[in-house]
C-alpha cells in the first residue's frame, strides 16, 4: 500500500504513532486523529494563516503539508504553548490586550508570533506588521494583535508590560 | 478542499526519485516544498496520481560556490534560507532582495526554489531572477542530465522546457561582482500577494563609467517572465543618469504582453512596468555609489 502510511511524529512533547491517508493534510491529522482542535482550517490553501504550526523551529501552513511528510517531526500547535493552566507570556499578552474578538485566527496568530519572536525577540511594530501579514483576521483586530505581540516581546525579554 | 487520492513515495537520493518516476508513469508529479502544487492539488486544479517527495533527498539542499565564484543552489534550498543565507547576499545580493518578496514567512520556511521555478507562475519572483541572473536549470531525467539557459527554459504560463519525468538538480548562477549595481522592485495589493508587475535588473559600469553590461527583467507582465531587450539597449555603453533609466524605462511597452483580471487592468500593468523599471534603475544606480 503506497496511499496509506505509519507515521510517528512528536506533537507539543507527546510521540504519537498514526496511520494516514497520503491525501491527509497534517491539520487534519492533528484535528482528526490526535484530537487537537486547536489548530484551526480557514481556507485549506495556505492563504488564511489559521492554521500555522511550528514544525522543527519553523512556522509552517498544516493545511500544505500532507500528515505522512510529518514522519519523525517535532510539531508544536496553539495547545504547547500554554504551560498546564499557565498561559504563556505571549498568550497573556493576547488577553490583557483584547487581541481576539471570534478567536477564529488566534491560534495560527499565537503560533506565527511564537515562531517570529524566537527568530526576533525584539521587533519594530513594523516587522511585526510584516510577520502577521499572512494571518488574516476577519473581525479586523490588527492593531490590537499588534499591540499584544509588541507587549508580550517586552514581556519575554524582562521589559515592563506596555 | 481536499485532494483527490494519490499514492505517496518519499525518495531520498535523485536515482531513486527518478527511478520512482519512471515506474509511476505521466501522472506522477515530483513534490517540493508544496507551497503552489498542494493548494492546486487541494483545489483539485492538480490530481496527480502520484507524489514523488523531494524533501527527504538531502543532496537537492545544498548551496555551494562554484570555482569561477558563481551560486550551485540545490533546487530544495527553502526560500527562507535564500532570503537569509549570508553565502547568497555575498554572491547575489539579489536573489537574496527578491526572495524576501516571497508571500509570507510561513511560506518562505517551506517554500523552495527548485519548487518555484518548475511551477512557472509568471507573476513569481525566483524564475524573473533565474532569467535575469542568467541562470543555467541542470534537469536530470531518465534519460540523464542535461542543461538548459532559464531564457529557453520558461516557456509559458506554468509551462517549462522540463519534461514531467526530469527533475531539477540545480541552478547555476554565475559570478556576480561586487561593484554590480542592481534592484528589485514590485507592487502587489497586500504585502505577500503575487506582484501584478515587478522588475528585477542590474548593471555594470566600466572604467570608462558608462555601462558595459546589464540585464532587466519584468514578472507578471506576460506568459513568462520576459527580459526588457529594448531597455537594456538604451542602457548599454551610456552613463548613467535619471534621463537615461527614464529613456529606457519609455521602451518597455514593446518588449511586455501584460494581461488583465480583477486586480489590475492591462493598461495599469503597463504603466506601472514603466514606472518600476526607472525606479528599479534609480535604486540600482544608487546602490554601491
Amino acid at each position: 500500500m503506497t496511499n496509506r502510511h505509519a507515521i510517528s511524529l512528536k506533537v507539543n512533547g507527546t510521540s504519537y504513532s498514526c496511520d494516514v491517508d497520503a491525501r491527509m493534510s497534517l491539520a487534519d491529522c492533528l484535528r482528526e486523529q490526535l484530537d487537537l482542535t486547536g489548530t484551526h482550517l480557514g481556507c485549506e490553501h495556505g492563504v488564511c494563516g489559521a492554521c500555522t504550526v511550528i514544525a522543527d523551529g519553523a512556522a509552517i501552513r498544516s493545511c500544505l503539508i500532507f500528515a505522512v511528510q510529518a514522519h519523525k517531526m517535532d510539531i508544536t500547535t496553539v495547545e504547547g504553548l500554554a504551560e498546564g493552566e499557565n498561559l504563556s507570556p505571549l498568550q497573556e499578552a493576547f488577553r490583557d490586550n483584547h487581541a481576539l474578538q471570534c478567536g477564529f485566527c488566534t491560534p495560527g496568530m499565537l503560533t506565527t508570533a511564537e515562531a517570529f519572536l524566537g527568530e526576533n525577540p525584539t521587533p519594530t511594530r513594523a516587522e511585526v506588521e510584516s510577520a502577521i501579514s499572512g494571518n488574516i483576521c476577519r473581525c479586523t483586530g490588527y492593531v490590537s494583535i499588534v499591540d499584544a505581540i509588541m507587549d508580550a516581546a517586552a514581556r519575554r525579554s524582562g521589559g515592563v508590560s506596555i | 478542499m481536499k485532494p483527490s487520492k494519490f499514492n505517496y513515495f518519499a525518495a531520498d537520493s535523485v536515482d531513486g526519485a527518478i527511478a520512482m518516476m519512471r515506474e509511476n508513469g505521466e501522472d506522477a508529479r515530483y513534490l517540493a516544498g508544496g507551497q503552489s502544487l498542494v493548494p492546486m492539488m487541494n483545489f483539485r486544479v492538480a490530481s496527480p496520481s502520484a507524489l514523488i517527495d523531494l524533501n527527504g533527498v538531502s543532496e537537492l539542499a545544498d548551496i555551494r560556490i562554484s570555482p569561477d565564484g558563481g551560486l550551485e543552489i540545490g533546487p530544495m534550498v527553502r526560500t527562507r534560507r535564500l532570503e537569509t543565507d549570508p553565502d547568497i547576499e555575498k554572491n547575489n545580493p539579489l536573489l537574496a532582495a527578491a526572495a524576501a518578496h516571497i508571500a509570507h514567512f510561513q511560506i518562505r520556511n517551506r517554500g523552495t526554489l527548485g519548487g518555484s521555478v518548475a511551477h512557472a507562475d509568471p507573476a513569481a519572483e525566483l524564475p524573473g531572477i533565474t532569467l535575469v541572473c542568467e541562470a543555467k536549470i541542470h534537469l536530470r531525467g531518465p534519460a540523464g542530465p542535461r542543461v538548459v539557459p532559464a531564457v529557453d527554459f520558461f516557456q509559458g504560463v506554468f509551462t517549462t522546457a522540463a519534461d514531467s519525468s526530469e527533475l531539477i538538480e540545480k541552478i547555476c548562477f554565475p559570478p556576480w561582482p561586487t561593484q554590480r549595481h542592481w534592484g528589485f522592485k514590485e507592487i502587489s495589493r497586500r504585502e505577500g500577494d503575487f506582484a501584478l508587475v515587478g522588475v528585477a535588473a542590474w548593471f555594470d559600469i566600466n572604467d570608462g563609467g558608462a555601462i558595459s553590461n546589464c540585464a532587466c527583467v519584468a514578472i507578471g507582465a506576460g506568459d513568462t517572465p520576459l527580459r526588457l531587450h529594448r531597455a537594456e539597449n538604451t542602457l548599454m555603453g551610456s552613463e548613467p543618469s535619471l534621463g537615461l533609466f527614464k529613456e529606457s524605462a519609455d521602451t518597455i511597452d514593446a518588449d511586455i504582453d501584460p494581461f488583465d483580471d480583477i486586480h489590475a487592468s492591462i493598461a495599469y500593468r503597463r504603466e506601472v512596468s514603466a514606472v518600476l523599471l526607472k525606479r528599479t534603475l534609480s535604486e540600482a544606480w544608487k546602490r554601491n555609489l
